[in-house]
């Protein structure tokens, strides 16, 4: 098992880099750069002289290379647009994104997870048609969507405040005021995020535990004198779990994608937010950071979820050995 | 579930051709007297054809306007031409009518979602044969591309790819190249499921027979593999429209997509999507609710029929 994560840690790094060079290549050589915009109220001599700065002027590969050897000591660079270290930006950005997008996760978990074994233990009845529609409708909201929709709710009830993360406090808030706003900012762009993903794991929970159930061993439990719901909870949903856990990875990535969205809707000032801007800047540096940590929580994501279902299914650790 | 994808697709297909003939209005049409007009609601009187009372402005500080009970006014598609415009889904920031818009811009996203999944289906499923039909290092090679784009987050290879390439461009030159951009991301999906098929199918015995008739690669593939595949590449291609049509709305919401004067769902989602806007001129987020009506018909065609 051991050799195996290493050897999925190897694929991380490879990723992390394959796609970081890419992204900063793909910049270099799209047409403008960070100086385009000025291009018409400078002369051609200053204009030549701020690329000169930048180090816009270099060769592409004498200019990657040095990129690259930045990267080796973590060094990132400094971003054009900002003009601050590419590491720092992305730091306070990251942490952002980490919020909603771990907030919309467990909320996911919470809510997904407890109904599908709701829904797949029972052979019928209302609760469960109930269930399922609502699942459906759920599924149907893709995080664009979901966030006009909860944006509209929140501008038309005034409940809560919409756009950004936190309002502006005064100087000086103290801790529990600024978490104050900020859980008050958090519901509108974590459930339109997590609304999908709960729909997803409802669903595959149910199947699931519905295909759990017909085990033999649960079979044995509600003989020896379990009541039905013990047997689900103790014996059926343990097993359940595998395919269950093996979404997550999955899911890692589809939360980036609606993070992105999300983002740009509510004015969340995460990761996907900035990737955006230093694009449109073309600033390449801030770009390839930025994509570099996207690829690493990626990566990460993914290969807690491969941990953690190798921690719950001994097969799998078996499996994987050779 | 093979047959409905099927007719959903060529539902969907003949929804955004016709446009022009089901919309009341040119999509750039704009009323200056009705910059966000409320819709109005048809009213039937027995038999005869619906009609709407005509909106008077009532402050055209607050924009607010009000039906006016004395008149009525015929429904484009039944009446001749009158002076006063009827907006069945109101009007936007320009005093376009929205449902026109909606129409229009169904020729746009869903268009373009179309032109996309067919890219996707036809060369993921030809890569997807060819690394099943060879086998060994293309084989691998392929897979491996394939796998390396599966794991990306999709919008942000759109958002990358659509940002490098020159931001202004003409509508017909951003249709194509979004629509390449999304077969880019689109292939593996189709692929991945071809190529396991084909390597299942290829030494069965039909195949064999066809083989020993002297039949080609080429005639092998066309006749007998690719058939064996047309129900993996319906369910693909249900599941990558929506998906398509979404990625749509996404870049043209963030200003990559289409530029503004063309009518698309995402074009009309960036223009209605401002906090103020949204809460007073509801009628503005109607794209929103026709992409949530195509993925909910898409996710009721791709659940599992249980028999119980």
């Amino acid at each position: 098992m051991g050799r195996y994560l290493l050897r999925r840690l190897g694929f991380a790094l490879l990723l992390v880099l394959v796609v970081s060079s890419a992204s900063l290549l793909l910049t270099r050589l799209a047409p403008g750069d960070i100086t385009s915009d000025q291009a018409l109220s400078l002369d051609p001599a200053a204009l030549a002289r701020m690329r000169a700065e930048l180090g816009l002027d270099r060769p592409l590969a004498a200019q990657y290379l040095s990129w690259l050897g930045g990267v080796v000591q973590l060094d990132f660079g400094r971003s054009l647009l900002y003009a601050r270290p590419v590491s720092t930006l992305i730091s306070e950005r990251a942490l952002n994104t980490a919020v909603l997008a771990v907030v919309a996760l467990v909320l996911a978990t919470v809510i997904g997870l407890p109904l599908g074994v709701y829904s797949g233990s029972r052979s019928g009845g209302i609760g469960r048609a109930t269930v399922r529609v609502l699942s459906i409708l759920a599924l149907s909201v893709p995080p664009l969507i979901g966030s006009l929709a909860l944006v509209f709710l929140a501008a038309r009830t005034g409940w809560l405040p919409v756009g950004g993360m936190t309002s502006a406090l005064g100087a000086d808030p103290t801790w529990a005021h600024w978490l104050g706003d900020l859980a008050r900012h958090l519901p509108i762009p974590a459930l339109a995020l997590a609304l999908p993903l709960a729909a997803t794991l409802e669903r595959l929970q149910a199947q699931a535990i519905e295909k759990a159930s017909r085990e033999p061993f649960v079979a044995a439990s509600r003989a020896r004198g379990l009541d039905h719901v013990q047997a689900i909870v103790r014996h059926a949903w343990p097993v359940s779990l595998r395919s269950v856990l093996g979404l997550y990875g999955v899911m890692i990535g589809s939360l980036f994608s609606g993070s992105f969205v999300v983002e740009v809707v509510t004015s969340w000032p995460g990761l996907g937010r900035l990737m955006y801007d230093a694009l449109k800047a073309r600033d390449l540096y801030l770009v390839a950071g930025c994509a570099a940590s996207g690829a690493f929580f990626l990566a990460a994501g993914t290969w807690i979820a491969d941990a953690l279902l190798a921690l719950a299914d001994p097969r799998v650790r078996s499996q994987e050995a050779p | 579930m093979t047959r409905r994808a099927a007719l959903f697709v060529a539902a969907l297909a003949v929804l955004s051709l016709a446009a022009p003939w089901l919309a009341p209005y040119d999509d750039g049409l704009a009323f200056r007297d009705f910059l966000h007009a409320p819709p109005m609601r048809p009213l039937i009187q027995g038999f005869s054809a619906p009609v709407v009372h005509p909106l008077v402005l009532a402050d055209r500080l607050e924009q607010r306007f009000e039906a006016d009970p004395s008149r009525t006014l015929p429904l484009p598609w039944f009446g001749g031409v009158s002076d006063q415009p009827v907006f069945l889904l109101g009007a936007d920031n320009f005093g376009r009518d929205v449902l026109s818009r909606l129409l229009y811009g169904a020729r746009t996203s869903v268009g373009l979602a179309l032109f996309a999944t067919l890219g996707a289906v036809v060369i993921g499923a030809l890569a997807g044969a060819w690394a099943g039909l060879k086998g060994g290092w293309i084989d691998d090679a392929v897979m491996r591309v394939a796998d390396f784009v599966l794991i990306l987050p999709v919008i942000y290879v759109v958002l990358v790819l659509r940002a490098v390439l020159p931001l202004v461009l003409p509508a017909s030159t951003v249709f194509l190249l979004v629509a390449w951009i999304f077969v880019a991301v689109g292939w593996p999906f189709v692929a991945k499921g071809v190529r396991a098929i084909v390597a299942a199918e290829r030494d069965r015995e039909y195949v064999q027979a066809a083989r020993s008739l002297g039949a080609g690669p080429g005639r092998i593939l066309m006749h007998h593999l690719i058939p064996a595949c047309s129900g993996h590449l319906v369910v693909q291609a249900t599941l990558l429209l929506p998906g398509f049509i979404l990625a749509e709305a996404t870049l043209s919401f963030v200003g990559l997509g289409f530029p503004d004067p063309i009518a698309s769902w995402g074009t009309m989602l960036a223009e209605a999507g401002n906090y103020n806007a949204i809460a007073r001129f509801p009628w503005t987020l109607a794209p929103a609710v026709a992409i949530f009506a195509i993925v909910l018909a898409t996710n009721l065609i791709a659940a599992p029929d249980r028999k119980p």
